[in-house]
Formats: structure tokens, C-alpha cells, sequence
């Protein structure tokens, strides 16, 4: 890497930077209680829209796991999002009526959240509907990983988004709120992963799963990337990039082993592909405030009519993550 | 007043180091506590304060611990002098952390260091039998400066060290020590370890020891040689480590293989690991009879760990494994056969075999209009797709997932100019493909088929071409016999004999010969075509040297049907 080089990413973090300090002001503080954050807790950061139905498991789920704050941005919902993550105790939320695109997709509302509160801080910046799954999570909570990363001098951890979808069509079994989504979609593709070296960032370009092989088998370019870091031991001279793929500086990319062995790495389990997805993706259609204009929405949206089954014989029931490591779908590396 | 006495080193998590220290003391076992001076004052004084109802719980004067500096062997010499001291019926010190933790009632211990009173427990090993060392540093821990930190320094470190090695600077290690290493964590006898304290060369070996890389796995370990009548060179401590050199660290879930390791004492601990300390600090049943700590299965689960991380799954390609292409690696899970030719020479080859081999024998997978799995299916293990752009998007992550979805069994495909081509250079390249190639054997379904015969020409032109090409990539891979090539003419001389080849390499023996052949397609005139071929001008080379009459030999109407051999 040369020093130009090395020079344009340092701008790039700048301005990545100095972005999401000019968007603080979209955001409009609803119940702030970061100060009860004690120095080591684990942090969870999320932006969401009209995801009201999702939450109550999804902090259920992350509160298990550990997480001890959360930092929401509500952009504009409609269905009382705001109001019931003002009632829990543990959450601050923010909310915003700008623009979702012009805000990077979210990107530049985390970062300054990350900025002002996460410094210092495990964090994880996940979606409403991204469920962390690393190893030994049924047994270890999520602050014996962070403890063992932070021994062993690492500061991020990868993940892969693996789409889950339910046997039949995703409309016929409705998810009731509070309900854990992979009752519903229970199934996974277990060995269809493409991967390529991302050579700007040095990030994993991940693509493929149930979305890759159902909606995008015309168009593979566009399939959406499934390569996350979304738990970093943050600093405040870091930023998110585009959504959780990558980030700058470069080196908190380097989540992956390349002379052969394997680094630690988890999942993010993806709820999206439940009946909940047909009138997300009308909305966002219409809306158009999403990646490549919603060109991922418009796909789910046209090919939703004609009410595809993702699940075929070749599908893998999901069990734990131990599952997950033996079909090679994350490891446990050197933690032991 | 108890024999054994223990010196504890500390510097975070107090409450636990606490907890640790009352469960020695509640079996009459004095305790020594190093905090280190980097703790600050007021949490040093309110742990002092905690535990000052506890009249054998000391504390002894407090040195900078640095990992890897000499703080952690004057932290433990002021510990043991002040236990030595103040406890005079001590025989037994036991060096341990506040991150250690006793599994086995203590009294099991005294009573196993009762019955050795004059063993030291410390692992001690010349240089030349260690292998854990990092960085590749033994003799030279010994020998060389280490002025800076390896963890925070590391460049100026390793630049340190081989501007040493280039000038050849050497220190001169004292006379009478043999330089030893092992692990930091001892149980030593009181007559070795006050002979160690009370050397009068003592400050001239702390001088020269002071400078010594990670001195705390080589001080006592180096000097109790000097003094001790008999050392059994382990530790009664079980403590593993990492390829960096980092303490694993034990929790919740490791509790039942603790249980059996039936070792002393345990470290690393996670201090929120909760069960393991309510499981090993309340009161236990002791062993039946006395046990031999037998941390064998600890060992190797923490092996495994080590090797996942420096080797990891081969031909897997995840989120966190991503090697470089290397020449000559695998860059597959398995063993694969790639067939091209065999198809078009054989009418029923992949029946053929499946029967023969019980391999699954997939059609072309790289067919432009779409993979031809062996199902026929839409899609094969692992949700892999047959379609054609999905493939082709990636088509080395499209048959690595295929070999690695299906590990364990051995998988065949056709493959032929025909098919989309970017997949050629992996194949070349993977020590997994056993690749078997009839040259020219494209020329077949031409032969066969219903076009003009411009047409042919043109179309056999190209493909030539492309084989050409196909072949110069896999001349340019390693030799060796996964590779096999043979022109159409030669092979169908003696099919038999080459199939038998091709169906060894596949590693399914056969109790004698092939029983049974595949039916080749029927060559009659294929001579002839082949010599008009050359007469309009498009010469196929690849083919070999194909008799005009299509007579090999005295051999006339062989291939005709299929027949049975010996």
C-alpha cells in the first residue's frame, strides 16, 4: 500500500468523520440515559424504521447475550417505535425525519453515536432483524468474547449475514411480535458463498446465501453483500464506510486469516425473510431511500408477487452454532 | 500452621483474588499477595482492608509487572522472601495468580506435597527441548539485549534483535548457569528456594537476569538447578498457551473437563466464569483414592485450538479464513477427478463410473447453459445453484463450495472446451484435481453431428484452440501423476488399459481388472473425416495420428460394441 494511498483513506476516514459530526444535528434526542453507561459496558447501536414488531425480541435476545446499552435511531416510523423505546430503561433513543440516503444509509447517525458514546466501548451496530451468533454464545456471554479479544490485542470480529427463510412461502406463517423469528425461519443455505478480496478497504467481499440463489441468480453482481464487522472495540477515530462491511481505519478489516488458518469469527443470523418482508419492501420502494436507489427492495418487490420458496431438499435446519462451525460457516479459531 | 504456603500474583479483579486467597487460608495455607504497583492505591487499600481479618494473608512490597520484564520475578522474590520469613514451618511454596484456581481440595495437595517433601515441582527445560518458544527466540533470550517491549515495540524489537544478530554481539551468561526454561508458575521446596534468595552471587544473577527475555520463565527456573536435589520438571499448575503465547482462558463450560484433569490447580480463569468458582471453591468430595493430575484431554483440546488457528479447515473459504492462492497448496477440501474427452469417446461413461468407482459422477458443470449436477437437479448440497450466471459470477468459489459441501466423497465432472473456461487455471493450479484428458476427443460430436461441414471446420478450429490453450495451462502446473494427457488416437489403442489407469488414480481398488467397459461410440470413418479435415485445411493435431481405415493394428471391428476383458 503505498503512501498516497495510505494518505486518500486517511481523508476518506476525515470525511467519513466530519460527516457524521454535521449530522448530529438531524438527530433529536427522545430519552438520553447514556449517563448511566459504566467505562466497560458492551454497547448496541441501531437504526431503525417502523420496526416496532421486531424490537421486544430483539432486545430480549440482546440483553441475554449481555449488551448492557442501547443507542437507537428512530428514523420517522410511524407504528410507535419511538414510543416504546422510550419505555425501556436500558435503551437512549434518538429520532430523525431526514433523509435515510443522504444519511449513507444510516451510516453517518451510527457513526456519530459510536463517536460520542461508544469511545472506548465493545460495540456492536447491527440491524433490527441481525442476530449475533458467535461461538459459544449458548454458554459464554458476549463479554467473555470481548474479554478474550481485547487479551488477545484484537479490536474487531467478523461475521457473516446468513439469510434464514421459513419452508414454505414467506407469507404463510405471520410472526406476532415478541416471537423468536427463527421458529418461523428455521432454514439456511449451508455451502454457496462467494467470496472475493475487496482490494480498497482489504475487506472480504461476501456474497451468495438464499438472496443470491432465489432473487438475484440473473443479476449476481448486485446480490447483497453478506460480510459484516459489526462488534469493534471503538475508538472515536473510527468510521463505518458502507453499512457494517467495512470500515476505516483499513487494518480493523483484517478479520480474516490469509497464510491458512482461521480467525475467530461469528454469524449474524438474518431474520429478514419472513411475511413481514412484502410490505417492507413496497414501503422502501416507494420511499426509494435505500442502497442503489432500493434496487435490492425493487428485487424483493417484483419477484414477491409470484411467492417464491426459498427452501428446497438441500436446505440445512438451523440447531446452534456449533452446526454452524462444523458446515464451515464461522469458527472458533484459536478459542478454545 | 500449615507446610504449604502460597505466593500470589495480582493485578486485576481483586474480589476474585480474594475469594481465591481465603480459600487457601481456610485450609491453613499462608498466603503472600503481590499486587502490582500499577493498581492504583485506594483499590490497592481497600483489598488490603477486605482482607485484613485474615491473620494469614500478608502482603509484600509492590514492583511494576510488565509481561515479559523482570517486575513478575522481583514481585515473586519479595513474596517468597516475606512467606519464608514470616511463616517459618513453610517447606512447600507454591507460586500461583489471582487468576488461578485450586480444583482438588487442598488438603489433597498437601497431603501429595507431604509425601515429596523434598521434590521442587518446576518445569524446566534446556533451551534446546522447547518448542513453545515465540518469536523464535531460545538460546538468544539468554544472549542477547531486549531493551524494547515486544508487544508495544514490536518493529524496534525484532530491528533490535537482528542488528545484534548481525554484529554478533553476545552477553555472557554467568558461570555455573545452564540457561533453563519452562513455565512461570512452580512449587518449590523451602530449602531450594532460600538457597536461590540468599545466593550470595544473588545480585549478579538478578543483574544478569534483569536483561534476560521473559525472565520469569527462566530465573528459577535456570538457578533451582543449581540447588535442588531432586526436580520433577512439570507444573503442578495447569496453564496453556496460545501460538502467541497467551494463557488460554477456562470457563463455564470447561468444568466438567476440569473435573477430570484432576490437576491442583488451574489458570487461566475467566473471572466472571461464576460456576467454575462456586463448583471448585465450595466444599468437594476428595478423590477416592489419590489421582495423578492428568491434564491429557485439556491438552488436546487446547492443541486443536492452536492448530485450527495457524492451519485451519483446508479448502475452506469463510468469513475468517481467506488464504492466498500458493502453488502447489490445496485450495480444495478434497480429492476430485476432472474427465475431459471420456464423454464424448464413451456413450455411457458416467454411468460407467458411478458403477465402477461409487464416486458421484456429475456431467459438465461447467456447461454454458447451466451445471449438470449427477441429481439433475436445480440445485446440489449446500443450496449450490445450477445456474449459469450464479456459477460463472464465481466459478472457483462455485467449485470449491461443491468439493467442500460434499467432503468425504470423492466427486468426478466432465469437463471440455465446450464449457466456460475461467475455472481452467484453478484446476491447474489444485493439487486436489486429478485431471484426465483425451486430447481431440472434441472432434466426436462433430463427427457425429448433422452440420455443414464448414461449419465443422470452423467449430473444430476453435475448440483445438481452446484445448490448446487448456493444455499449456496444465503443462505449466506441477508434474507429478494427477495430470494425465492423452491424444484420441492413443487412446483408443488400448482404452482398457488407460480406463484402468484413470480408475486407480481415483483410489477405489478393484479387487483385479475392470470387469466391465463403457461402450465407445462407433469410430467407423471417423479416419476419413478426420483426413477431410485436414484437406480443407484446419489440421487436427490434437487428435493424433488417426488411421485413415480406421484400423489399429490387426484390430478392425473392436470398437464397435462393448465387450468384456480378461
Amino acid at each position: 500500500m503505498s503512501l498516497l494511498d495510505s494518505y486518500r483513506m486517511r481523508l476518506r476516514r476525515k470525511r467519513r468523520l466530519i460527516r457524521c459530526v454535521r449530522k448530529r444535528r438531524e438527530l433529536k434526542p427522545l430519552r438520553n440515559a447514556t449517563k448511566s453507561i459504566r467505562p466497560d459496558d458492551i454497547l448496541l447501536v441501531c437504526v431503525v424504521r417502523n420496526e416496532k414488531i421486531r424490537l421486544p425480541y430483539f432486545l430480549d435476545y440482546y440483553r441475554r447475550l449481555g449488551v448492557d446499552h442501547f443507542l437507537f435511531v428512530d428514523n420517522d416510523s410511524t407504528d410507535g417505535t419511538a414510543e416504546f423505546l422510550t419505555s425501556q430503561s436500558d435503551v437512549s433513543t434518538w429520532s430523525t425525519t431526514a433523509s435515510y440516503r443522504k444519511s449513507t444509509y444510516g451510516i453517518d447517525w451510527s457513526n456519530y453515536l459510536l463517536r460520542k458514546y461508544a469511545h472506548g466501548h465493545w460495540v456492536l451496530t447491527v440491524d433490527p432483524d441481525e442476530f449475533f451468533v458467535y461461538p459459544f454464545c449458548d454458554s459464554r456471554p458476549i463479554r467473555a468474547l470481548t474479554d478474550w479479544l481485547q487479551g488477545t490485542g484484537v479490536r474487531s470480529f467478523g461475521t457473516m449475514l446468513i439469510d434464514m427463510y421459513p419452508k414454505g412461502r414467506i407469507e404463510d406463517v405471520p410472526y406476532r411480535e415478541g416471537q423468536d423469528p427463527f421458529e418461523i425461519a428455521q432454514w439456511f443455505d449451508s455451502g454457496n458463498y462467494m467470496i472475493t478480496r475487496n482490494p480498497t478497504y482489504g475487506n472480504l467481499w461476501i456474497q451468495g446465501g438464499a438472496r443470491a440463489r432465489v432473487f438475484f441468480q440473473d443479476t449476481p453482481k448486485k446480490a447483497p453483500a453478506l460480510n459484516k464487522i459489526p462488534l469493534v472495540k471503538w475508538n472515536r477515530r473510527y468510521a463505518y464506510v458502507s453499512s457494517t462491511h467495512s470500515l476505516l481505519p483499513r487494518g480493523l478489516n483484517q478479520v480474516y486469516e490469509e497464510a491458512g488458518g482461521e480467525k475467530t469469527c461469528g454469524v449474524l443470523l438474518h431474520a429478514k425473510l419472513i411475511d413481514t418482508l412484502g410490505a417492507k419492501a413496497k414501503e422502501e420502494v416507494a420511499r426509494g431511500e435505500h442502497y442503489r436507489g432500493s434496487g435490492e427492495y425493487q428485487a424483493y418487490a417484483d419477484q414477491l408477487d409470484a411467492q417464491p420458496v426459498f427452501w428446497n431438499d438441500w436446505s440445512e435446519k438451523y440447531l446452534n452454532w456449533r452446526q454452524l462451525e462444523i458446515l464451515g460457516l464461522m469458527s472458533k479459531g484459536n478459542w478454545a | 500452621m500449615n507446610s504449604l504456603g502460597v505466593v500470589m500474583l495480582v493485578h486485576a479483579d481483586l474480589d476474585r483474588a480474594e475469594q481465591i486467597a481465603r480459600h487457601w487460608t481456610a485450609s491453613g495455607c499462608p498466603v503472600v499477595i503481590h499486587v502490582d504497583r500499577k493498581v492504583q492505591n485506594d483499590v490497592y487499600s481497600a483489598f488490603a482492608t477486605a482482607c485484613a481479618n485474615d491473620p494469614l494473608i500478608r502482603f509484600s512490597k509492590r514492583h511494576i509487572c510488565e509481561w515479559g520484564g523482570w517486575g513478575i520475578v522481583a514481585a515473586s522474590q519479595s513474596a517468597a522472601e516475606q512467606l519464608l520469613y514470616s511463616f517459618p514451618n513453610v517447606r512447600h511454596v507454591f507460586l500461583s495468580s489471582g487468576a488461578c484456581l485450586p480444583l482438588r481440595p487442598i488438603p489433597e495437595l498437601i497431603d501429595y506435597l507431604a509425601e515429596r517433601p523434598r521434590v521442587d515441582f518446576i518445569e524446566s527445560a534446556t533451551t534446546a527441548d522447547v518448542t513453545w518458544t515465540i518469536g523464535g527466540l531460545d538460546l538468544e533470550r539468554f544472549t542477547l539485549r531486549f531493551p524494547f517491549s515486544w508487544r508495544k515495540q514490536r518493529k524496534l524489537f525484532d530491528f533490535y534483535v537482528r542488528v545484534q544478530r548481525s554484529l554478533g554481539v553476545r552477553r555472557k551468561i554467568p558461570e555455573g548457569l545452564v540457561p533453563h526454561m519452562g513455565s512461570q508458575w512452580w512449587c518449590l521446596t523451602r530449602q531450594t528456594l532460600s538457597a536461590i534468595l540468599q545466593d550470595p552471587k544473588r545480585k549478579s544473577y538478578d543483574n544478569y537476569f534483569r536483561r534476560v527475555w521473559i525472565p520469569d520463565e527462566s530465573y528459577f527456573q535456570t538457578l533451582t538447578r543449581l540447588y535442588s536435589t531432586h526436580i520433577e520438571s512439570r507444573s503442578l499448575t495447569l496453564s496453556k498457551f496460545d501460538y502467541q503465547g497467551r494463557p488460554h482462558v477456562f470457563y463455564d463450560d470447561h468444568l466438567q473437563l476440569l473435573r477430570r484433569s484432576d490437576c491442583f490447580v488451574a489458570r487461566k480463569i475467566w473471572p466472571r466464569a461464576e460456576r467454575l468458582y462456586q463448583a471448585f471453591l465450595t466444599d468437594q468430595a476428595s478423590a477416592i483414592k489419590p489421582a495423578e493430575p492428568n491434564p491429557g484431554k485439556i491438552d488436546r483440546l487446547f492443541a486443536k485450538a492452536v492448530d485450527r488457528r495457524t492451519k485451519g479447515r483446508e479448502g475452506l473459504y469463510m468469513q475468517g479464513r481467506f488464504p492466498r492462492h500458493r502453488k502447489g497448496s490445496a485450495l480444495t477440501a478434497f480429492p476430485y477427478s476432472v474427465f475431459q474427452g471420456f464423454a464424448e469417446l464413451f456413450e455411457d461413461f458416467e454411468p460407467w463410473l458411478a458403477n465402477t468407482t461409487s464416486a458421484c459422477v456429475h456431467g459438465h458443470l461447467f456447461d454454458p447453459t447451466g451445471a449438470k449436477f449427477a441429481s439433475n437437479e436445480a440445485t446440489t448440497t449446500g443450496g449450490l445453484s445450477s445456474c449459469a450466471k450464479l456459477r460463472d459470477y464465481n466459478p472457483e468459489a462455485f467449485l470449491s463450495n461443491l468439493i467442500w459441501n460434499t467432503r468425504g466423497e470423492r466427486q468426478c465432472f466432465q469437463f471440455g472446451p465446450f464449457d466456460t473456461q475461467k475455472i481452467c487455471s484453478f484446476l491447474a493450479q489444485d493439487k486436489n484435481a486429478q485431471i484426465s484428458v483425451i486430447s481431440g476427443a472434441w472432434a466426436l460430436p462433430l463427427f457425429r453431428s448433422n452440420l455443414n461441414f464448414a461449419d465443422i471446420r470452423a467449430r473444430s478450429a476453435r475448440l483445438q484452440q481452446i484445448e490448446s490453450k487448456q493444455l499449456q495451462a496444465l503443462a505449466t502446473a506441477r508434474s507429478g501423476t494427477r495430470i494425465r494427457i492423452w491424444s484420441l488416437a492413443e487412446f483408443v489403442e488400448s482404452p482398457m488399459e488407460y480406463l484402468q489407469v484413470v480408475v486407480e488414480d481415483i483410489g477405489i481398488t478393484q479387487p483385479n481388472h475392470l470387469a466391465e467397459a463403457p461402450k465407445m461410440v462407433d469410430l467407423t470413418g471417423f479416419g476419413k473425416f478426420m483426413k477431410n479435415l485436414k484437406n480443407q485445411g484446419m489440421h487436427p493435431y490434437l487428435v493424433g495420428d488417426f488411421p485413415e481405415d480406421d484400423i489399429f493394428g490387426s484390430r478392425s471391428k473392436t470398437y464397435t460394441k462393448p465387450y468384456l476383458v480378461q
